[in-house]
């Protein structure tokens, strides 16, 4: 892919995003294949705080913010209205980060995706509270340093398993995303846009600031991830029918832990266990991929 | 059309009149049957709408600020526990100045449970930025729904209806329906100054950084101020063509009275038989039913009130340390006046408890008999 291939810009500078940020680029690929026709519904969080500052919007689209936990909500009103007034072209997306969408957002969520209405959830997941200065979340990985898991106290729960609890919804279509992997991300938005009913997108976001990593690593941290099975690019449609998209090379965690500050506390052993747990996470994904 | 209608089926019908395109609703007593009864409409296609059937009070209100930030007109009702959980998205909407109209059949707060009408619920929420117009029969229901609608959309600010749990909501009584055709003329299609717009897009509910957000406060302070004017004009509107208006009070006998009765609600129903008898008494006694709480109409009570001696706040709700929150805003209105009339202070009907005929004559005889109010309200109804 070229640069002139890339479509309309809808995201300007002024955002606010940190440098190394990898939420902007999600948000540009989302925006990219959505185009103009889009109301956008954001919600508190990275994306709710750097969305410019009265009177400067940095976002060229149409964009609602609301509450803390209303994301889906409000996207579901969105749709109610657009269908009342006869719009049946207009997308709608709703962007929420992994505090909108596993902790204060899931309840909203969970009935937006049972109800099956018609729009898109964008999760960037990047693992914490990392606007209000890294406090750890359901979607913070087992011995993760946060500011409310400090060195001495670590996380010590595994993270939510989102895609499972979304893929029991048996939403039409549901799919993981990587910014290292553009030409997948933007294929699995336009398979979005082009279903009826609800869809979730869980992007994985790496933050240089909370995850404490030199900001020009982003894209190699992302692509590690998917390359060491921590996350997995699939899609599931219909809570069923499941499909590899990218097959991981099975590189060792420790060379993606090791890049990591936030995981420098780790003792003696711990590695080890997550290797372990990672590579019990695949074979229960391999599973349901492999039975037909 | 004359029709035997609850409180709560008069919203229903006067939501269908309004032509109402989104509702988001969750089941809570004793608010559930208009949305049953709106959820029947709609599925038989009286009414052409769309229902998002939510699964909590805090997503009913998200869902439906949303839809009317994207231009259509929306409807939501709850009570109670429903509307303590819709706390943060009353800011919100109001904050976004969306015309949301909400029916709320008031009804006490827990613990311990309780599903019986007082008004600590919807008086807890002064302070959200709603206007509150607080209803007496079915028909002040129906019309005020549909009138809400002209309010709320010419000064951008949602619109709280309260009505009585079970007095009113589950009362029938005698309506008069409005034909269809009378309303479209008096309610136009919503035409929305601002909305969701891909053909020209904006961020709603941007970061206002410390120079600029007292100024959105501002303007919706003015918006409230201008809300006094709009709330009479609509009500004037509305009784040319419907022959029924309201007034921001219902004012009954004030001009000689030595005490007033100053209360929200149903219980101004029994208070006026009250008043009634005691006049045949020759006791000069009056009513004052407030409609309008916010925007608190605290020139026109200062003018009404000015010359009464006593006034007896009858609050059905407490802010426990401070006293009724009605006679809180009375007191404060008042404050402006030289001579200011004495305000005597009783708490009572909480959680349902009947205030029945008995205890409006205490009140008014009590009052009459004491030069001084007691140094904290009186409670009408505490077990011995």
């Amino acid at each position: 892919m070229k640069a002139k291939d890339l479509a309309e810009e809808y995201l300007f500078s002024g955002h606010g995003f940190c440098p190394g940020c990898s939420v902007p680029i999600v948000l540009r690929t989302v925006f990219h294949v959505l185009g103009q026709k889009t109301i956008v519904v954001l919600t508190a969080g990275c994306f709710g705080t750097n969305s410019g500052t009265f009177p400067i919007s940095p976002i060229n689209l149409p964009a609602y913010n609301t509450t803390f936990p209303s994301a889906a909500a409000a996207a579901s009103g969105v749709r109610a209205a657009l269908e009342m007034l006869g719009d049946e072209d207009t997308n709608v997306v709703a962007i929420a980060g992994d505090g909108g969408t596993f902790d204060i957002g899931l309840q909203a969520l969970s009935a937006a995706a049972e109800r099956n209405d018609d729009f898109i959830f964008i999760c960037y997941d990047n693992e914490a509270y990392m606007n209000t200065g890294i406090q750890r979340s359901s979607a913070t990985p087992w011995g993760a340093w946060t500011t409310t898991t400090p060195a001495a106290n670590l996380k010590n729960q595994p993270k939510k398993d989102i895609a499972q609890i979304m893929a029991a919804h048996r939403i039409p279509y549901l799919a993981t995303a990587s910014v290292a992997y553009p030409e997948d991300f933007q294929r699995k938005i336009q398979k979005a846009k082009e279903i009826r009913g609800f869809k979730f997108i869980y992007a994985f976001a790496p933050c240089p600031v909370g995850w404490r990593f030199p900001s020009d690593l982003t894209i190699n941290l992302a692509r590690l991830a998917v390359q060491t099975k921590i996350f997995p690019l699939y899609e599931v449609e219909n809570g069923e029918k499941y499909h590899l998209n990218i097959e991981p090379e099975g590189i060792p965690v420790k060379e993606y832990l090791k890049m990591q500050g936030r995981f420098a506390f780790l003792r003696e052993g711990d590695l080890e266990q997550i290797q372990e747990n990672i590579d019990r996470a695949w074979q229960k994904l391999w599973q349901k991929i492999a039975s037909p | 059309m004359k029709k035997l209608l609850t409180g709560n089926s008069a919203v229903s019908h006067a939501v269908m009149l309004a032509r109402v395109q989104v509702i988001s609703a969750y089941p809570i007593t004793p608010q559930t049957t208009i949305v049953e009864e709106l959820s029947e409409f709609v599925a038989d296609g009286r009414l052409k709408a769309k229902f998002i059937r939510v699964e909590s009070e805090h997503s009913a209100l998200a869902s439906v600020a949303a839809a009317s930030a994207a231009g259509v007109r929306v409807f939501t009702a709850t009570s109670s526990h429903g509307l303590a959980y819709m706390h943060e998205m009353l800011h919100w909407t109001s904050g976004s100045r969306l015309p949301v109209v909400m029916v709320n059949a008031n009804r006490a707060i827990g613990a311990p449970w309780n599903i019986w009408c007082d008004h600590s619920d919807s008086l807890s929420q002064r302070d959200t930025g709603w206007i509150q117009l607080y209803c007496q029969s079915a028909q002040e229901a129906l019309d005020t729904v549909i009138q809400g609608y002209r309010i709320a959309e010419e000064v951008l600010l949602p619109v709280m209806i309260l009505e009585d749990g079970f007095f009113l909501s589950h009362t029938s009584e005698n309506v008069d329906v409005p034909e269809q055709k009378e309303v479209d003329a008096f309610l136009p299609p919503f035409q929305p100054r601002y909305k969701l717009d891909p053909q020209e897009p904006h961020t709603f509910n941007i970061m206002a950084d410390p120079t600029k957000f007292i100024s959105f406060k501002f303007a919706a302070q003015k918006a409230m101020e201008d809300a006094q004017k709009v709330i009479a004009q609509v009500d004037r509107e509305f009784k040319s063509r419907f022959g029924r208006g309201y007034g921001s009070m219902t004012k009954i006998n004030l001009a000689d009275a030595e005490v007033v009765l100053f209360t929200l609600g149903t219980a101004a129903s029994t208070a006026l038989e009250v008043v009634k008898e005691l006049r045949k008494q020759g006791k000069k006694v009056g009513l004052c039913r407030l409609r309008q709480f916010r925007p608190f109409p605290t020139a026109e009570i200062c003018g009404v009130l000015q010359d009464v001696r006593k006034i007896a706040v009858l609050d059905r709700d407490n802010s426990l340390g401070a006293g009724g929150i009605l006679a809180q805003e009375l007191k404060a209105a008042l404050f402006a006046l030289g001579r200011r009339p004495k305000v005597f202070e009783y708490i009572a009907g909480l959680g349902g408890r009947d205030i029945t005929p008995q205890d409006i004559q205490e009140i008014f005889m009590s009052t009459l008999q004491k030069p001084q109010p007691p140094a904290s309200p009186i409670w009408i109804g505490v077990e011995k």
